[in-house]
């Protein structure tokens, strides 16, 4: 019966060719949709981890509530006590402390007079002290642009495109002009000996790598930190591991009701992409649900133009006796057999794009020029198991669900006329 | 119109405000009353030493520093403590203001938004240090009422600011009737809302002067407890080479 269906689909193109596209079509997209869904939402995830809070962050509630102002005159002091202790209880995370603040880079000219300055964004890493991650997380050689990476105290980085903006190249002066913990204003001098280029546009617009010691030297932060963050020794977030060992930590100081005690948060609930990764959940719900509909309104209306153009098959199919359940069962697996072939295909395609996104990434530069974000401009699709069916069902239910509806009508062909009908 | 640094004086600019004068003849009308604190506060040559003792969320920390005034368009400020404030200086001529930081004996003119930053972390920002003191003239001034502040009878007063630029279009203040000396002064936004409040909480009489030496400002956008200015040592019409008022004075 089935070779007899299939048959019939091969010799007659009409009958296969349009439904089979449409499958295929929506297929394709669906799958590709998703992988392209948990590539950006892998991005979030490395690039905010790598480049913001890592996978946890402890940070004093104080300092939490605001953490956006970057409000240094609350950070967490005692931090390398809490880093002895972060690693003797949460061993299965890596932990090393980081300070963000904003400032103004000076450029003296040789008079040492203001020759120009912009607001820069600094990023304060532990570059140098043997035990630190923070060199094979950030993974700052291949971001280089020009110069080198710092050896020692009193060498920065600069973006840089911020570079250029400035005039400046590796070797020349710079200093810093911020605000400490205690709110004074305060300066320091650096030599940049590097420019780099992350791919993420809230990075490169105008930002300095340094050392954390320089950074509590400049901001009178002696034994303090904004933040101390936390990577998974396996590399990768682990939401539910996380949620454990921050509430795990919390629990420590719940009783304390000092405002600058510590907490932990979790990378999916700073910076809000908890709120994101569900928004975009709900968006690849949405895109299925709707690729399902359109796939089946297209289907059914493809069907009931089959049955229009195949009236008169089935009226003699009917008048040979055959059953109306038999006519619409052989027209449903008809349907079963395009949506398999369909979403076989379909799948298939979309797969082997993922695959080539996964690889080779997507350069969207032009288009998130201005992203706020941080996650980089070249976007790459990732590849899971879920895509293996994402559109595979769908594109089977919605054929079938078509074809089934469309075929309703065979029911309403009434015997006694058929002979009629057929002699017209 | 009138600034924290009116009111006190401690500090550059603010110091700019010092000395109310001994009662004069009672003003007839708002305007004389501006044109009295004016007077009061426009003196000669002083020298200044005062501590600034910020109250933040974490604590409070005490800073002392030296300043030259002359007029109110030109001071120079030294920090002597703590040790690591110790030989940042501040130099204003009219509204410009310059800062030399001896970390990296760098010269830093203080502009655009960096205005808008606090002075060592105090309530005080830049650009309070900078605006002109003088309240007649900038502003137009109401009266209405009186009250007591200090166990002293004081007109209390509304100023709209003249220039639509002003940091500070509208204020409140409260004046000694009889010493022409500022007790409190709200500062308000275009829409109303406050800003910032400075306090007197002492007046004493120095150099032949009245003279608010302790007073305390305070952001009203901010928490904690705000900003002390207390005058340890005050010298009126002191000799001030004009060398002092240069920038090249600021690397020595």
């Amino acid at each position: 019966m089935i070779r007899f269906l299939c048959l019939g689909l091969w010799r007659d193109r009409s009958r296969s060719l349009f439904p089979l596209l449409t499958v295929v079509f929506g297929v394709l997209l669906t799958v590709l949709m998703f992988s392209w869904i948990k590539g950006v939402e892998d991005n979030f995830l490395s690039t905010g981890a790598r480049l913001g809070s890592g996978h946890l962050a402890v940070m004093s509630r104080a300092y939490a509530a605001e953490a956006e102002q970057l409000p240094n005159d609350l950070a967490l002091t005692g931090v390398n006590g809490l880093l002895e202790r972060l690693g003797r209880e949460f061993p299965a995370l890596q932990w090393t402390p980081r300070i963000r603040f904003a400032g103004l880079i000076d450029i003296p000219d040789e008079k040492g007079e203001t020759r120009t300055q912009g607001p820069v964004g600094g990023m304060a890493f532990d570059l140098f002290s043997a035990s630190s991650p923070e060199p094979g997380i950030l993974n700052l050689e291949p971001a280089l642009i020009s110069g080198s990476l710092p050896r020692k105290r009193g060498e920065i980085l600069l973006s840089h495109a911020f570079a250029s903006r400035l005039g400046v190249a590796p070797g020349d002066t710079a200093t810093l002009i911020a605000g400490t913990m205690y709110g004074s204003m305060a300066t320091a001098n650096f030599t940049i000996v590097g420019t780099f280029r992350f791919g993420a546009p809230a990075m490169d617009r105008g930002t300095m790598i340094i050392d954390i010691a320089d950074a509590r030297a400049a901001l009178d932060m002696d034994d303090a930190a904004g933040e101390i963050v936390g990577f998974f020794r396996s590399g990768f977030y682990d939401r539910k591991t996380a949620d454990t060992e921050a509430g795990r930590f919390n629990a420590m100081y719940a009783s304390s009701p000092d405002p600058f005690a510590p907490q932990m948060d979790t990378l999916l609930h700073l910076s809000g992409m908890s709120q994101m990764l569900g928004w975009m959940d709900a968006m690849l719900g949405a895109v299925v649900a709707i690729f399902l509909t359109t796939m089946f309104i297209v289907l059914w209306n493809t069907g009931l133009m089959g049955n229009i153009r195949r009236y008169g098959e089935i009226g003699v199919r009917l008048a040979l006796g055959e059953t109306k359940g038999g006519v619409y069962r052989s027209m449903i697996g008809e349907a079963a057999v395009v949506g398999l072939v369909g979403s076989l295909i379909g799948t298939a395609l979309g797969l082997a794009l993922g695959y080539y996104g996964q690889r080779h990434g997507f350069e969207l530069e032009s288009m998130m020029r201005n992203a706020s974000m941080l996650m980089t401009t070249r976007l790459h699709t990732r590849v899971t198991g879920t895509a293996y069916f994402i559109g595979f069902i769908p594109g089977l239910a919605a054929t079938v669900l078509g074809a089934a509806t469309a075929g309703r009508a065979i029911y309403k062909r009434q015997t006694s006329r058929l002979l009629k009908e057929l002699e017209a | 119109m009138k600034k924290p640094a009116a009111l006190f004086l401690p500090f550059i600019g603010l110091a700019l405000a010092v000395g109310a004068l001994l009662p004069g003849a009672q003003a007839a009308n708002a305007e004389g009353i501006l044109k009295k604190i004016d007077e009061n506060r426009v003196s000669g040559n002083k020298v200044i030493i005062s501590e600034m003792i910020i109250h933040g969320r974490r604590g409070s920390r005490t800073l002392r520093v030296k300043s030259w005034i002359q007029g109110t368009d030109k001071s120079f400020s030294e920090y002597l403590d703590p040790p690591r404030e110790r030989g940042t200086k501040m130099l204003k001529l009219g509204d410009q203001l310059w800062t030399y930081y001896p970390a990296s004996d760098r010269i830093i003119l203080i502009a655009g938004h960096m205005l808008r930053q606090s002075v060592m972390g105090s309530d005080l920002s830049y650009e309070d240090m900078l605006e002109d003191p003088t309240l007649l003239g900038n502003h137009v001034a109401t009266i209405n009422g009186e009250e007591t502040l200090l166990e002293r009878p004081c007109w209390l007063m509304s100023l709209e600011a003249k220039k639509a630029d002003a940091a500070y279009p509208q204020r409140r203040i409260w004046v000694d009737r009889e010493r022409y000396t500022i007790l409190k002064e709200e500062r308000f936004a275009r829409s109303g809302k406050l800003l910032k409040i400075t306090t007197v909480e002492s007046v004493r009489r120095l150099g032949g002067r009245w003279v608010p030496d302790r007073a305390r400002f305070k952001d009203a956008l901010s928490e904690g407890e705000g900003t002390e200015f207390v005058i340890r040592d005050i010298e009126f019409d002191a000799a001030i080479p004009d060398i002092l008022f240069s920038k090249a004075s600021l690397k020595k």
